[in-house]
């Protein structure tokens, strides 16, 4: 699954480099442009040479001397060398210094509905950057940590990327922090785990993050607990790394904040009823119950409490925030509290908010591309990787050219020098030590209220 | 636990167990007339659903396409073997059945709002789009190969099983779908509330399976059927097609499959991929069964059911471990109970 601007490569520019290896074998980056210049410059001076070989001349001169007995033959001469000219033209302009942007997301598998919009989005990002075409080559990993370092290996050694975004999910993410800081290319990625840039480490200053910490979305949720007297809460998760993380945040901050933990309980995606650990959480009467699920999913254990007859306050994640999920939890699901980013009730925020105008000019965007409601706040994720990139892609244009490691490098370091870029879920102010760079202004309370998301002021 | 949890947790086991059960059977049923592992199963199950539920959102569902496509190449194979073999009167028919059925649902949900029909009609809808998949697969991906021995029935499934998914994920899309219930009834037992959808899946499970058993008891095609199960090659002798068997077992196990999908969707959310799952744990209760005894099937899926209900109460997070595990004393025990018998 390949989408994106294709560069029709001359054949054989690269027949030398295939590697069938897994292993990312060092390979020199520079030379592709001469490697292609010097091809058609030959087959160039081939036709355009006088030919005094005794072929169809008749009173050839001297060498050097332009030929005009054999007319015939000089115009096909000269078309050839016409259509080569042609050829060289191309084969230059694409060698020419493009920008290539590398993404491996989750357009199938699991995490295909958090990888699909991001799939969309990539495919709205500019295609010039700073007077530079960029071309983006997507792949697909399928969900699949192996399948995203794969991806990682062959996008850094077939297709010479200057920039790798992705992936949408954190394992695959933190599989290929080592595949990027070995080929010392900055990577974006679209998943949540604060591991993915912390600790900050040699090889992670490669690796930035466009999606809020999990901890930040935490915080927010026991906030909007402390300040709503929640005495006791539930849990139920995923039985996957997501709903781990989430415990893991969750319960590590209620703790601090006096908030009693009376249930932890774990699904799976696939689940067709979660009965069992509904009336377990319905048997410790806790005042809150938290899900901590991604998409449509996450509804199943809402949906069940309901049935059962629990009236406390229910709390979901930012993961379930897509249109899906209102529709298949529909009724069940209103008056539930959940942290997002902005984007998701950006036509809500105040004016005042910077947010606003950055995030209904993706909301726009997208939705003008694939038709109104369709927006998620995944797919805003890629949109502020794009954001980054048109924010660091000229300061590193002024050190170096696209396809050389100056040049990822320099992007490094302007990415890492990233300030006050007001983009769909926040401001990022990045360091040397916080390769995300949001704040408090990067999360909202949203309630779910008329089957639709309301901004909790 | 009190008494309440247990009935609750009960009556939650039997409603899967069930589902399962039918799912079992429909395994058994394929394996033992083609000897097929009929691993795409659970895709009937989702496709069934999400059928159902994209017909009743107004949208035009995915599965038509399929059928089409399907039929068309099925139409295009047994056209030119018609040709080949000079029976030119064959092709009106294998056309009006490959192409002209598909084309004309096609036609008729594309000129109808499928979403104003009453609830029956698109069920029925459903099970049209769904079920002649079954025999249209076994056509293009069993039939050629029904000889060969049960590894590479298995490896055939398994390529269908991809697939059907990624046919799924591009049709249904990545989030899940469910459908409004068939009835809001429910019923107060002591202080337990009994859905009526759960109701409704039980006894329409059960239902079924008595419907089944008559068949296989009483009718001719039924009992071809079994006769084929039992010695392949005996049955043909007698001049029942093996390809006909096959083909109606594949029907068979369709339709359970949509049958299957269409009765849970209203409980939980069904998505492109989770028929595997569903599929896979009717599987172990076929396992139980030796995917031989029809009966045992039944009753080794219920505990399935069962077992996935009360696990979840006590370790949520080791449910699936623990129905899965149950696989492995089963195997043990009719490894040593059973004779075991080289494949012919």
């Amino acid at each position: 699954m390949t989408t994106g601007n294709f560069v029709a490569r001359p054949m054989g520019a690269f027949a030398t480099r295939e590697t069938t290896s897994d292993e990312a074998v060092p390979i020199s980056f520079t030379n592709r442009r001469s490697d292609c210049l010097v091809h058609e410059t030959a087959l160039v001076s081939w036709a355009m040479r006088p030919h005094n070989d005794g072929l169809p001349f008749t009173g050839v001169g001297s060498v050097g001397k332009p030929i005009n007995q054999a007319g015939e033959t000089m115009k096909t001469r000269l078309s050839i060398a016409g259509v080569l000219a042609v050829l060289a033209a191309t084969c230059a302009a694409t060698a020419q210094a493009d920008i290539n942007v590398g993404v491996t997301l989750s357009a199938t598998g699991p995490a295909a509905s958090l990888g699909i919009p991001e799939k969309n989005t990539v495919a709205l990002l500019p295609t010039t950057i700073a007077g530079q075409k960029v071309n983006y080559i997507v792949l697909d990993d399928a969900s699949d940590t192996t399948t995203a370092v794969k991806n990682a290996r062959k996008l850094i050694a077939e297709n010479k990327v200057d920039v790798i975004i992705g992936s949408t999910t954190s394992p695959n993410s933190l599989a290929m922090i080592d595949v990027v800081a070995e080929a010392e290319t900055p990577m974006l990625a679209m998943a949540a785990s604060a591991r993915i840039i912390d600790p900050m480490d040699a090889k992670r200053a490669w690796v930035f993050k466009t999606p809020q910490n999990d901890a930040q979305m935490a915080t927010a949720i026991v906030e909007h607990m402390t300040n709503n007297n929640v005495k006791t809460v539930a849990y139920i998760g995923f039985a996957d790394a997501y709903g781990e993380g989430w415990w893991n945040e969750f319960s590590k901050i209620a703790e601090v904040r006096k908030i009693q933990i009376v249930g932890n309980e774990r699904f799976n995606r696939t689940d067709t009823s979660v009965t069992g650990q509904v009336l377990k959480i319905l048997a410790a009467k806790p005042d809150a119950v938290l899900v901590g699920g991604a998409g449509t999913p996450a509804a199943l254990p809402q949906k069940s409490l309901k049935e059962k007859g629990y009236k406390g306050i229910m709390y979901q994640t930012h993961g379930v925030a897509n249109a899906d999920f209102l529709r298949v939890c529909g009724k069940d699901c209103e008056g539930t509290f959940l942290p997002a980013g902005p984007v998701l009730v950006a036509a809500q925020l105040p004016n005042s908010n910077p947010i606003k105008k950055a995030a209904l000019e993706y909301v726009d965007k997208y939705e003008a591309a694939h038709g109104k409601g369709t927006v998620s706040t995944f797919g805003a994720h890629a949109w502020d990787a794009g954001k980054l990139l048109v924010n660091a892609v000229p300061v590193a244009l002024k050190k170096a050219q696209p396809g050389t490691p100056e040049f990822r490098k320099a992007l490094r370091d302007a990415l890492e020098n990233t300030k006050n870029l007001t983009a769909a879920h926040g401001v990022f102010n990045m360091s040397p030590q916080d390769h995300l760079g949001f704040d408090q202004r990067s999360r909202v309370m949203v309630k779910i209220d008329g089957g639709s998301w309301k901004l909790v002021q | 636990m009190n008494l309440q949890i247990a009935l609750l947790l009960g009556q939650d086991g039997l409603t899967n167990g069930a589902i399962y059960a039918l799912l079992a059977l429909a395994l058994v049923l394929v394996f033992a007339v083609t000897r097929v592992i009929f691993i795409p199963q659970g895709e009937f199950v989702a496709f069934g659903a999400l059928t159902l539920a994209s017909l009743q959102a107004g949208k035009l569902p995915g599965t038509i396409w399929l059928l089409l496509a399907l039929g068309t190449l099925i139409a295009a194979i047994e056209g030119s073997l018609a040709m080949r073999r000079r029976q030119f009167r064959r092709i009106p028919v294998i056309l009006l059945v490959n192409c002209g059925v598909p084309l004309l649902l096609a036609g008729g949900l594309a000129a109808i709002s499928a979403a104003t029909l009453p609830l029956p009609v698109q069920v029925l809808l459903a099970l049209l789009l769904v079920v002649p998949l079954g025999p249209m697969i076994y056509r293009l991906a069993y039939q050629p190969v029904a000889e060969a021995s049960v590894l590479v029935l298995l490896i055939v499934s398994v390529a269908v099983h991809v697939t059907l998914i990624g046919i799924g994920l591009l049709f249904f899309g990545a989030e899940g779908s469910r459908t409004p219930s068939f009835t809001d009834v429910s019923f107060e037992i002591g202080d337990t509330l009994l859905q009526g959808q759960t109701l409704l899946v039980v006894v329409a499970s059960v239902v079924l399976i008595i419907v089944l058993y008559l068949f296989f008891e009483r009718t001719l095609y039924g009992k071809a059927l079994r006769a084929t199960a039992m010695n392949r090659t005996g049955a043909r002798l007698m001049g029942i097609s093996g390809t006909l068997a096959g083909m109606l077992s594949f029907t068979l196990a369709a339709s359970i499959g949509a049958f299957s999908g269409i009765l849970i969707s209203p409980i939980t959310t069904i998505y492109y991929d989770s028929g595997f799952l569903i599929g896979l744990k009717g599987f172990v209760g076929a396992i139980i069964g030796g995917l031989a005894s029809y009966p045992v099937a039944a009753a080794g899926a219920i505990l399935v059911g069962l077992l996935e209900s009360y696990s979840s109460f006590w370790a949520s997070a080791f449910k699936e471990v623990i129905v899965f595990t149950l696989i492995i004393p089963v195997l043990l025990w009719r490894s040593l109970k059973a004779r075991h018998v080289e494949e012919e």
